[in-house]
């Protein structure tokens, strides 16, 4: 919606625009920069910004104390496993729900997205006796599988709205055309909503990668993710503010590199069908 | 219940094949307190004499309590090791949870665990678990605050005395505080405190019928006297501030005493971490004129072995090397005397090295001055200083101090913070089955 | 347009996910249901577990915690929302406005989002709202200000303030999208009209967002409900910050208690669902086609 405005007016909207966003992004500025602090640094008053004596040492000691690179593997495959496999299931409800419409799918949708309303806590000591008896304890494959499930309805609801936009009139000139169901979904249908299933696909992952309470509590070793690795960098005896930072941003940089590099894809399926 | 403990038996077996075949691995869950990371530097040392690998789980207090509580209770057997506290090892060793530490090499000499550690972690008189390292608390106080006051601390101070030495030391204009105490909610934080604060005034949990013993005077003295003192004296906003927020402080010269735990004593008179280091004294924890009980917790963090696991072996030589004198040498001769893990061992403190460590004595004598038994003036049921050594109680005493917490910031009085004390014990006793 | 033959074979594309999450939600809820009318004490395998009837839903439901942290779950989600909403309408107005390098000034708005809410809740908790160390105590002493011991003195309204940094990017990414689908046109022929830029807005710029707005608060809704990570790293539940969900992880992992907490849990479904009907009535309307 590209408006001519004069270049004052441009000039104010600019300096505001960019007073808020580095204002919303304060707090994760500050975090990186304290973690190139040593820890006396870190809490001098008053604050120190940008003139300190740069140090990698907190990125040392928490890299000797704690193999990152596993809990980031760990991290990738699960997050990344239990989209990819969300995605698969929901695609097929989705174009179901989207192009054959019953009178029970709206409640169908809303029941999904209720299930996420169950509060977790509450079925930990089942879900761990269930685990327990299946062997997925701390297993990446067990983890998948729940982190799948919690955000299936989700996924389902995006790529169902973004189906949506879809016109029907293509399939039926497809199905005038003699196409067949599956080529349908995998000649028409997909290419058009390849856009949506990733902005679907990104939103999920995040989620899944933030993930804290059964990734925490379902894994020990060989399963566990970045929440596990921060959950020991709250440390209850001295200073820990540079350390606890850098073990933060560790955790964070992955996706938030991520998310920048392809916000636009996320922003292009992030409607959840709210533009008409 | 038979397929079950055959499928159980089934899934043994084909672990124990499975582990005889690959070099073993025991998993540690343990705590990320200053002391454990720095064991787990050293653990290259036990892998190469033992062959032993050894996987760290190294997480926050409370996140650590709820996952290994979650583990034990359910048999789930994800940890050959568990670091757990003093609170825990009794309870769970009377469930049969834990494997029973009583054939332990003789060059380990568990005579040699102090007495008052050795009966904290035992049930029915056996060990279950071994001391990893141990604390009572003390007051730590500012020499030269004192000395420009005026006055000198006793070895065995009273309230009276911390609270006129309080007035005397606060200097506002200077941000420094007359006190520091904890006051944060939770059972291990401000809880622990204000508990052995009611013991020093005579205080007790419960009666020996397992009553609620909220709404009796020495509660509400004791509670009364700690928050006029931190209101008068202490640092804004005490009521979140647990041991980390009060180190700090202290560290930093805000405080001109603390009554914390004894491990303390080893960062405030480290000159790397502390601007004080120099000018660091200690002395008991204080009592009510006349009470008897002073107010000094006693706490370890031991390492314990799951009953059920398959390296039940390797476990055992894993918590001998990491609990012996062997380790708490290695450590010195690294790190120096002062950062030894403390409060574990006798001979420790016959060392004379240590003996030149100024906080040593100190700290023997109030590891000494803590009976687990006897707790306060009053008869009480239950074993345990700074808690009572019963399942439900973390989950009563986090509760009970979150009201007292509140109280501390002004939301409400006392006496309301005692009345829901009360009526929350209360029902939750009643709840257990009490 | 449908034929039979689509029919069942859209039943059959929807079944995994539909039977998937049946499961998800009826063995959990059975076994919630299960344990609610049991006693069962983890900690205490001295006490025979037996039938405990109503006790737990009774105990449960008269505890002097249970309405507060009713309560504090409706104030929080809903201080929540409504902050996301208003600030994120904001927001997305100016991010629609012509500037130079709109690009990264919404990366910098969108970034809060990419962040787990542990790591927020710890930096939040640590780096600025701590009384001594902090850097809004920095702030305010600056200023001559007594520093604000942000966590016991507002608690609530500091945990809502996190939450609501986490979720204003998710807001105003919605918003802007709607805003910009805005046929400009509209709006112009509004300004010719002389409309003031107060009635523009009220007229025709809110109704056009009201869709975008019930997504919002219906995605937020689902996901505020459960919100725990941000309570156990600041509060722990106290100065009134208990909602009913850390309620429940106060009774099943503190207590160790799991009869009584799945008692909760089902209070918990219970809220959800009341919410969610409420929601739905709302967002039902809205997302008619």
């Amino acid at each position: 919606m590209a408006r001519a405005v004069t270049p004052q007016r441009k000039l104010v909207n600019t300096g505001v625009a960019w007073a808020v966003g580095l204002l919303i992004f304060f707090p994760i500025l500050w975090t990186i920069l304290t973690s190139f602090k040593t820890e006396a640094q870190a809490i001098n008053d008053p604050p120190l910004f940008l003139f300190f004596d740069w140090t990698l040492e907190n990125y040392t000691i928490v890299q000797e104390r704690s193999n990152y690179m596993r809990f980031l593997w760990n991290s990738v495959i699960i997050a990344g496993g239990s989209t990819i496999l969300g995605i698969l299931i929901a695609v097929p409800a989705a174009w179901s729900m989207a192009f054959v419409p019953s009178r029970r799918t709206k409640d169908i949708l809303l029941w999904m997205l209720s299930t996420k309303m169950l509060p977790a806590v509450g079925v930990l000591y089942p879900i761990y006796l269930l685990f327990i008896q299946l062997g997925l304890l701390d297993s990446r494959a067990g983890l998948v599988v729940v982190l799948m499930l919690i955000n299936l309805p989700i996924i389902v609801w995006m790529l169902y709205t973004y189906f949506r936009e879809i016109p029907g009139e293509i399939l039926e000139a497809a199905r005038m055309d003699g196409a067949e169901l599956r080529q349908e979904i995998l000649y028409i249908l997909t290419p058009m909503a390849i856009p949506g299933i990733a902005s679907t696909l990104l939103l999920n992952f995040i989620l899944a990668w933030n993930e804290a309470f059964w990734t925490l509590n379902l894994t020990a070793v060989d399963a566990a993710p970045l929440t596990a690795f921060i959950a020991s960098y709250s440390s209850p005896e001295g200073l820990f503010f540079a350390k606890l930072s850098a073990a933060s941003t560790m955790a964070i940089a992955p996706i938030l590199i991520l998310g920048w590099f392809s916000q636009k894809q996320l922003v292009r399926g992030l409607t959840f069908g709210a533009v008409k | 219940m038979f397929l079950k403990n055959a499928l159980r038996a089934a899934t043994a077996l084909t672990l124990v094949s499975a582990a005889a075949a690959q070099a073993q691995t025991i998993t540690i869950a343990t705590v990320n307190n200053g002391d454990m990371i720095r064991m787990q530097g050293y653990t290259d040392q036990f892998t190469e004499q033992t062959g032993i690998e050894v996987e760290w789980v190294t997480l926050e207090e409370n996140v650590l309590r709820q996952r290994v509580t979650t583990d034990i209770t359910t048999k789930g057997g994800q940890f050959d090791i568990m670091t757990i506290g003093m609170y825990e090892t009794p309870i769970w060793g009377a469930n049969g949870w834990l494997v029973p530490l009583d054939d332990l090499s003789a060059e380990y000499d568990v005579d040699d665990i102090l007495p008052a550690m050795r009966n904290g972690l035992s049930h029915d008189g056996t060990l279950y678990a071994a001391p990893f390292y141990g604390e009572s608390s003390m007051v730590m106080y500012r020499t030269d605050l004192m000395e420009a006051a005026g006055l000198e601390m006793p070895q065995a101070p009273t309230w009276e005395f911390i609270r006129e030495a309080a007035a005397a030391m606060d200097d506002p204009e200077n941000d420094i505080n007359g006190i520091c105490l904890r006051g944060k909610a939770g059972w291990g934080e401000g809880g622990a405190f204000i508990t052995v604060t009611g013991n020093s005034f005579g205080a007790r949990w419960f009666d020996e019928n397992w009553t609620a013993q909220f709404d009796q005077p020495e509660w509400s003295e004791a509670l009364n006297f700690y928050v006029n003192l931190m209101n008068d004296y202490g640092p804004e906003g005490y009521a979140t501030n647990g041991f980390n927020e009060n180190l700090s402080l202290f560290q930093q010269g805000k405080c001109g005493m603390w009554i914390d735990a004894t491990v303390a004593a080893s960062f405030v008179t480290n000159p790397d971490d502390s601007t004080v280091a120099d000018h660091v004294g200690f002395a008991l924890a204080p009592n009510k004129d006349g009470v008897e009980k002073r107010a000094n917790w006693l706490w370890a963090w031991a390492l314990a072995i799951p009953a059920g696991t398959q390296q039940e072996d390797a476990a055992k030589q894993f918590i001998e090397w990491a609990t012996s004198k062997d380790y708490i040498e290695l450590v010195a001769e690294n790190e120096g005397w002062a950062n030894v893990p403390p409060g574990a061992r006798t001979s420790l403190y016959e060392t004379p090295e240590y003996q030149e460590v100024p906080f040593a004595q100190m700290t023997l004598d109030s590891i000494n001055a803590a009976d687990p038994t006897d707790p306060t003036v009053d008869p009480v049921p239950y074993v345990g200083i700074q808690f009572v050594a019963i399942p439900e109680f973390a989950g009563i005493a986090t509760l009970v101090s979150q009201e007292f917490s509140a109280a501390y910031a002004g939301q409400q009085s006392i006496e309301e913070a005692l009345e829901k004390a009360q009526a929350i014990t209360t029902e939750e006793m009643e709840a257990a089955g009490y | 347009m449908a034929t039979q033959h689509s029919r069942s074979a859209a039943r059959l594309m929807m079944a995994p996910a539909v039977v998937l999450l049946l499961g998800w939600m009826l063995v959990p809820l059975i076994m919630t249901l299960y344990f609610s009318f049991r006693n069962y004490f983890p900690l205490r395998p001295d006490r025979v577990p037996g039938w405990a009837g109503f006790d737990n839903y009774v105990r449960f439901f008269t505890s002097s915690a249970f309405w507060p942290s009713v309560q504090t779950t409706l104030v929080i989600v809903g201080g929540v929302l409504v902050i996301t909403v208003v600030l994120g309408i904001l927001l997305a107005m100016l991010l629609d406005q012509p500037m130079w390098g709109q690009g990264v000034v919404r990366i910098l708005v969108i970034a809060p989002f990419f962040v787990m809410p542990t790591v927020s809740a710890l930096v939040w908790k640590n780096m600025f709202m701590d009384p001594v160390n902090g850097l809004l105590a920095h702030l305010w002493r600056f200023f001559g200000a007594e520093p604000v011991s942000w966590l016991s003195e507002v608690p609530t309204a500091s945990i809502v303030m996190i939450v609501s940094w986490q979720w204003l990017p998710f807001a105003t990414l919605i918003l802007l999208t709607a805003i910009q689908s805005l046929d400009s046109e509209q709006l112009e022929a509004a300004a010719m009209d002389g409309a003031p830029k107060l009635k523009q807005f009220w007229y025709i710029i809110l109704p056009h967002l009201s869709r975008a707005i019930t997504i919002v608060i219906l995605i937020q809704t689902i996901f505020l409900l459960s919100i725990f990570a941000e309570i156990f790293v600041t509060t722990g539940g106290a100065f009134g910050t208990r909602t009913l969900t850390y309620l429940i992880f106060q009774r099943v992992l503190e207590s160790q208690n799991v009869g009584l907490g799945s008692a909760g849990g089902v209070y918990a479904i219970i809220l959800a669902n009341i919410v969610a009907i409420f929601l739905m009535r709302i967002v039902g309307k809205n997302l008619d086609a």
